[in-house]
């Protein structure tokens, strides 16, 4: 690729005349040998497992094998239409969506990593509920998966997309920070917007642990990949407004790595700290073990 | 840069929960699997460290057993893997294991095939967002990651199989990405791995499979999103 940061890939941007998911593509097949349109049919048939894991988790038995977790997407999708929710309307069918593919991953459906399993849900939430809501075409969210792609690139790259490695921070703060950007593109801002976007977003998750009870993903993974499809929209919509990320998002992503590298190991998906150390925590560990012997 | 590419960080598609403990693991299996070269008849899988710790919850069983079906990471047979391998007559166990190991995510598989004979030991490790390395065989130290088309030569030891492998490889045009060879002992048996950026072909294997001291090649291929369920021979 011709760029390992975002301000080079906004430069790029700018020079060839191109948004970044146009660019990414140009990249990615300059880099695989493959053509563009072999490149992006991939890509499109990507966007249609999320589609089909959103449809899935909205109206089918999301319990995990656990029995932790399930059908919280259909609880907020009915809530958001039979009472007056306090967020509501685009925000709360994006939440609603996030969760659905997040539950579908708990309960071993078909997903895809974005940038991981874990945080698979953030970009299919914020995707199909601006694409219902803006009645984009499939194409143009498919271009925008390589706008989302592109951002994840370099901050895999400069920092860690898994929990494992920098914390929840990284795992389903990429994911933001990549659905952040990407939708301030398909929202028709410039390439230099969509980089303000992934500062701000990442700003907000900076020191997020990683600490899955009982090591699974599922709690408290599932309502963050919700919470998180709702700051993506936030970000989106600051960086169109205007709002820029004055701290440069090259610097931020830096700040995620060096707040991730000094993170204690018992927070980084060790189950060994924070919410799965917690008493009730604890205890569904063990009754996960008895279960199992 | 350690991410090479936009579908490193989009995808890949999979069953979930985990890219580490279950598109990792199904993709280890399926290494496995094609190693062997055939259905395992019995398969002894032992988990070490965080795959041990919680394989069960992740589905790590499911999906190493469903690798060993010749399962993709987004094969929709993938958690009912276990019945589906029984129904076609494997013999499973799984163990917790104990010692030392090489990564928190570490699977030993010991699989018997339907010769007399046939059996492979191989050691996985998954290293993250559905990356892996084999990183033993049969004793052999190797470094296989499934990111490209892989070839595996068994051969003696001898002078100048090499030179005659790549001379295959030369006028099959078939270019090399990375090249490992690791021997028991000097004259003793040898295992060569070759990464390739295109899918070897029968007719390269065969050719391969042909030349002095070698005796046996075999092709790893993880890339074929889907392949299993397009119906390409795999039992069940």
């Amino acid at each position: 690729m011709n760029f390992q940061t975002l301000s080079q890939l906004a430069v790029l941007c700018e020079e060839r005349g191109l948004g970044i998911g146009a660019l990414m593509l140009e990249e990615q097949s300059a880099e695989s040998g493959r053509s563009a349109a072999q490149e992006f049919a991939t890509m499109r048939e990507y966007y249609g497992v999320m589609k089909e894991a959103v449809h899935r988790g909205m109206n089918e038995d999301t319990t995990s094998r656990s029995g932790l977790t399930g059908l919280d997407a259909q609880r907020v999708g009915a809530y958001n239409t039979s009472a007056e929710p306090c967020l509501g309307g685009p925000a709360g069918q994006a939440m609603a969506y996030a969760l659905a593919v997040s539950e579908v991953n708990a309960s071993m459906g078909r997903i895809i990593a974005t940038p991981t399993a874990g945080s698979c849900g953030i970009i299919p939430g914020v995707f199909l509920s601006c694409q219902e809501r803006f009645g984009w075409a499939d194409d143009y969210m498919v271009s925008g998966l390589f706008a989302a792609g592109a951002i994840g690139y370099v901050i895999a790259n400069n920092s860690f997309v898994s929990g494992a490695e920098g914390g929840c921070q990284a795992e389903v703060g990429s994911a933001i920070g990549m659905a952040a950007g990407a939708l301030t593109e398909l929202r028709g801002g410039t390439p230099a917007q969509a980089v303000h976007a992934v500062g701000l977003a990442l700003k907000n998750t900076l020191g997020l642990i990683c600490d899955p009870v009982g090591g699974l993903v599922e709690i408290p993974c599932i309502v963050r990949n919700g919470f998180g499809a709702v700051t993506a929209l936030a970000a989106a919509d600051m960086a169109l407004a205007g709002v820029r990320s004055v701290i440069p998002s090259d610097e931020v992503i830096k700040v995620m790595l060096e707040v991730g590298s000094a993170m204690p190991e018992k927070h980084r998906e060790t189950a060994g700290g924070g919410l799965a150390q917690t008493p009730t925590g604890r205890r569904i560990m063990q009754d996960l073990r008895n279960k199992k012997s | 840069m350690r991410f090479k590419d936009v579908f490193s960080i989009i995808g890949p598609a999979m069953v979930g929960p985990s890219s580490s403990h279950t598109a990792g693991a199904a993709r280890i299996g399926r290494a496995a699997r094609q190693v062997l070269g055939e259905l395992p008849l019995a398969a002894e899988v032992t988990f070490f460290g965080s795959f041990a710790a919680t394989y069960q919850g992740h589905g790590t069983d499911r999906a190493i057993i469903g690798g060993l079906l010749d399962y993709a990471t987004d094969d929709h047979r993938l958690p009912d893997s276990l019945e589906l391998a029984a129904e076609a007559g494997m013999e499973i166990s799984f163990r917790q294991g104990s010692g030392l190991f090489p990564h928190p995510n570490t699977v030993r598989l010991q699989l018997d095939g339907r010769e007399e004979g046939s059996r492979l030991t191989l050691t996985g490790i998954s290293i993250g967002g559905g990356n892996i390395e084999i990183v033993d065989i049969d004793g052999f130290a190797v470094k296989l990651t499934g990111m490209y088309p892989t070839v595996l030569i068994r051969h003696m030891d001898y002078l100048g199989v090499l030179a005659s492998v790549t001379d295959v490889m030369r006028s099959g045009a078939f270019n090399i990405g990375h090249m490992s060879l690791d021997r028991k002992n000097r004259s003793g048996s040898a295992l060569t791995v070759l990464e390739l950026d295109e899918p070897a072909t029968p007719e390269l294997l065969e050719e391969l499979a042909a030349l002095p001291a070698v005796t046996s090649v075999k092709l790893v291929n993880l890339n074929d999103s889907k392949q299993a369920e397009k119906g390409k021979g795999n039992t069940p």
